[in-house]
């Protein structure tokens, strides 16, 4: 290709470019963007504009309602649904976000918004402490891990949040009773507000039936900077047929109330996730109701003392 | 074994192979926590210099946990095609990432040398790859398979719906299948995680998911992705399992901690190819991500790459239908933050494709890592770039269930339409027929669930 050739294929482009509206002439340059942003907030917007200008935008007033409340969540976003009813039928029917409706293959702005929201508030559940007021409560005294460093070395260092510190296992050696049928155990894990959304309901539940079936509950307690792994060590301090570990799942967009059960028998050290069985997505709302959750763990308590077993080997016992 | 290298007049030394291969990977949180990444930016190249000389036939004789004490390098090390590895043994590392980005290796070249491969020599090239080498080098070996549809086809993108709902629901996946399958997600798998692994559960979710395959004709297959013992039995009752899903990992001790073994995979590959209602001949489908061998501690020293070129090995001794990383999924202990995340994805993808398996990939990422959607969006498009079998298809990215976020429904078509891809050529058809694609764009009619509540 020549000077020529490709000056002309530069020239036509350009002129494509003019014509669509994509660049503008150079002296203009400063208007357009100033024009840009005003009509970038008064164009056809899918969340609702109080007041809108027509004008120069000098008395744009923008008041608006807050996009996460359930009923603006449950808003259908699909222009001219087939059957309406049936779609908010759908979206009733799941947590999941559907009948997001679509700009091109993209998201309606207000789903994408609603999404960016979300996210925004999520990763604050990582950083706190579960309420020291729920703990006592329970009367649940607090050990920690090897964890040192606070929540940032916690999310980095799964090996540490595994092993009980020397202090955690003296203090675990003096407080509990030993021996016992079911050893309950809260950790934070990766969300203490799953911790402060469910222990209310779950631990009367667990604690009722354990003593209704006439097996021994054993002295509950909290480990902070937990991660699943530390049931081992547990086990092989307190040395009770089940142990129980209440712990926070992970976060999800703009939900951190979901706990988890993990559960083995008779753990010790080397055990693995294969000994272990868990109870997921407990919630109020939407997941496992704790109630029936607590009720679901003695049961399974029950059937691990039965066939002295957890984990893949109590499911190929069955 | 002497490997030692200058570089800018400073001496670097490494004791072994196994501290070499982890210290020439770009950085990740999860080789520094097994003790193997480099300690400066310097060192890393160092480590690369020497790796670019090191034959593989060294590669081949250094399998990260020895023959005798690992099934998974067993079935690695015995299904290499020894005349293919005698003509390629001698090449260096370094001549080998020259080969395969070459304009003169074809295809048909790159293809007969994977069966000559180690997972430990698919892992030390990927090693001395930049990302833009990752993208042009996978997108040179498309993989295709084929089950009630095919996959891979240069040409196409699929996507798997998978409608996750935090108590199974069925009328809540349902609701979800039905506004992934209005925006053309499905053609992989209808693939849902359950919360409660029972049989009784899963077997609910595989009739329900058959019922809307049978009731609107989908040229695709379901899955239930629980532990691969409850699918077994399901199989075994006569329950309709279109794939058979387990998660792996690359090394014997890892996958003891997922409670399976070759043995057990063998069995259910076995009952698969026997009771799966599809065509076939492909019916396995595999997850993976860097990670989870340290996670159980069952990496034996060394780097997260490694093992997951490992797991690759594993899975191709039963022709899968499809297998992805699930890159960033665990947490930013393993893969800290976006730029990481990115890296990983693109090297999954490239060594799944060296290793021969129809490879897609789950890119997403937790909340507790350091990344966000907009990350995820450009890690979908470079693999798009990159030949990427198929993404995974959410309600807006969002699981929650799993809680993390990956691809949308909405993503599929809209990198088909960027880079001018098609859905499965059967389910093109079958969205064709229900008009809601035409000449590979969505309809108006696309988008809507609520299309399928009448058939
Ligand atoms: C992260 C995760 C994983 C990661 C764990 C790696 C890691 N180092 O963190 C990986 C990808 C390896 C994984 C694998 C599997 N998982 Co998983 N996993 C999760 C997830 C998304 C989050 C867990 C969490 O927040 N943990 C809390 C933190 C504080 O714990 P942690 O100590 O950091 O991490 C430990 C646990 O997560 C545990 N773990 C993870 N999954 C499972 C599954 C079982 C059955 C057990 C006993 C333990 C376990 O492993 C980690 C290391 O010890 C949950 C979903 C959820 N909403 O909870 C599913 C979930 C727990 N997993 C599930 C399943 C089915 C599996 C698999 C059996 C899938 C398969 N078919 O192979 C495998 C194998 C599990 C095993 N026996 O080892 C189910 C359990 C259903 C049930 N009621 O039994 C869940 C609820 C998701 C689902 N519905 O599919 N998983």
């Amino acid at each position: 290709m020549d000077d020529t050739q490709l000056a002309a294929i530069v020239d036509a482009i350009v002129r494509e470019l003019k014509e669509s509206g994509a660049v503008k002439p150079a002296a203009s340059s400063l208007d357009s963007q100033a024009a840009s942003v005003s009509t970038n907030l008064s164009s056809p917007s899918v969340v609702p504009v109080k007041s809108r200008t027509s004008g120069s935008g000098v008395n744009l007033s923008i008041d608006l309602p807050d996009p996460t409340t359930p009923q603006a969540r449950n808003t259908p976003r699909v222009k001219n649904p087939k059957d309406s009813n049936g779609l908010r039928a759908l979206m009733a029917s799941t947590t999941a976000r559907i009948g997001v409706g679509r700009a091109g293959p993209r998201y309606s702005t207000a789903s994408l918004l609603l999404f960016q929201g979300d996210h925004a508030v999520t990763q604050d559940a990582l950083y706190r402490d579960v309420d020291q007021k729920l703990l006592d409560e329970f009367n649940l005294f607090t050990v920690q891990t090897k964890v040192k460093g606070g929540k940032q070395e916690y999310l980095l260092r799964p090996d540490l949040g595994r092993q009980l510190s020397d202090d955690a296992k003296r203090t675990i050696n003096e407080k509990c009773q030993k021996n016992v049928n079911v050893q309950l155990v809260v950790g934070d894990g990766l969300s203490a507000a799953a911790i402060e959304a469910n222990l209310r309901q779950i631990f009367p539940v667990v604690k009722q039936g354990v003593q209704n079936a006439g097996l021994t509950f054993g002295t509950p307690f909290f480990i902070k900077y937990a991660r699943v792994g530390v049931m081992n060590d547990v086990g092989e301090l307190v040395k009770p047929d089940v142990v129980v570990l209440l712990i926070g799942e992970r976060p999800g967009l703009g939900r951190a109330e979901s706990m988890s059960a993990y559960m083995g028998y008779k753990p010790k050290y080397g055990d693995t996730d294969a000994d272990r069985d868990v109870v997921c997505n407990i919630f109020e709302n939407g997941g496992t109701n704790p109630l029936e959750a607590g009720a679901y763990v003695v049961q399974i308590a029950q059937k691990m003392r039965k066939n002295q077993a957890s984990g893949v080997k109590l499911k190929l016992a069955k | 074994m002497l490997l030692r290298t200058k570089l800018h007049g400073k001496i670097y030394e490494f004791p072994d192979i196994r501290l070499l291969m982890g210290k020439a990977n770009e950085e990740k949180s999860g080789d520094r926590l097994a003790g193997v990444g480099a300690e400066t930016a310097a060192e890393r190249v160092a480590a690369k210099l020497i790796l670019a000389e090191v034959p593989l036939s060294v590669l081949r004789e250094n399998p990260a946990v020895p023959y005798d004490q690992d099934e998974i390098t067993r079935v690695i090390q015995d299904a290499v095609d020894e005349s293919v590895y005698n003509e390629i043994k001698d090449w260096t590392v370094g001549e080998f990432r020259e080969w395969i980005l070459s304009d003169t290796t074809t295809t048909e070249m790159i293809h007969r040398v994977s069966n000559g491969l180690a997972a430990e020599m698919i892992a030390a090239v990927t090693k001395l790859m930049s990302n833009l080498d990752l993208i042009y080098g996978a997108k040179k070996i498309p993989v295709t398979a084929h089950c009630n549809n095919t996959i891979g086809a240069p040409g196409t993108l699929s996507s798997r719906n998978q409608p996750n709902h935090p108590t199974d629901s069925p009328e809540g996946i349902r609701a979800e299948i039905y506004e992934g399958l209005s925006y053309g997600s499905g053609d992989s798998v209808i693939g849902i995680n359950p919360v409660d692994d029972s049989y009784s559960s899963v077997s609910r979710l595989l009739d329900m998911t058959y019922d809307i395959i049978k009731t609107w004709n989908i040229p695709t297959q379901n899955c239930v992705l629980s532990h691969i013992t409850t699918q077994m039995k399901c199989m075994q009752s006569g329950s309709p399992v279109g794939l058979v899903f387990q998660s792996i990992a690359g090394s014997q001790k890892g996958n003891d901690s997922f409670g399976i073994s070759v043995g057990m995979i063998d069995e259910a590959y076995e009952l698969a190819k026997k009771h799966c209602f599809p065509k076939g001949p492909n019916f396995m489908y595999f997850e993976t991500g860097q990670g989870s061998e340290l996670s159980a501690d069952a990496h034996n020293g060394w780097d997260q790459l490694v093992m997951e070129a490992r797991c690759y090995g594993f899975a191709k001794r039963y022709h899968p239908y499809q297998v992805n990383t699930v890159v960033g999924f665990i947490g930013p202990e393993y893969l800290y933050d976006a730029r990481q995340i990115q890296r990983a994805g693109l090297e999954d993808h490239f060594m799944g494709k060296l290793t021969g398996i129809p490879m897609g990939c789950d890119a997403c990422y937790t909340n507790h890592a350091r990344a966000d959607q907009n990350a995820i969006e450009n890690l979908a498009v470079m693999l798009t770039a990159a030949g990427c079998n198929y993404f995974m298809g959410l309600p807006m990215g969002d699981d929650s269930m799993l809680s993390y976020q990956s691809t949308s429904f909405h993503d599929a078509p809209t990198l088909r339409q960027l880079f001018k891809l098609r859905p499965a050529p059967e389910f093109e058809k079958w969205m064709e027929d229900l008009g809601l694609i035409k000449n590979g764009v969505l309809t108006e009619k696309a988008g809507d669930p609520s299309i399928f509540l009448k058939r």
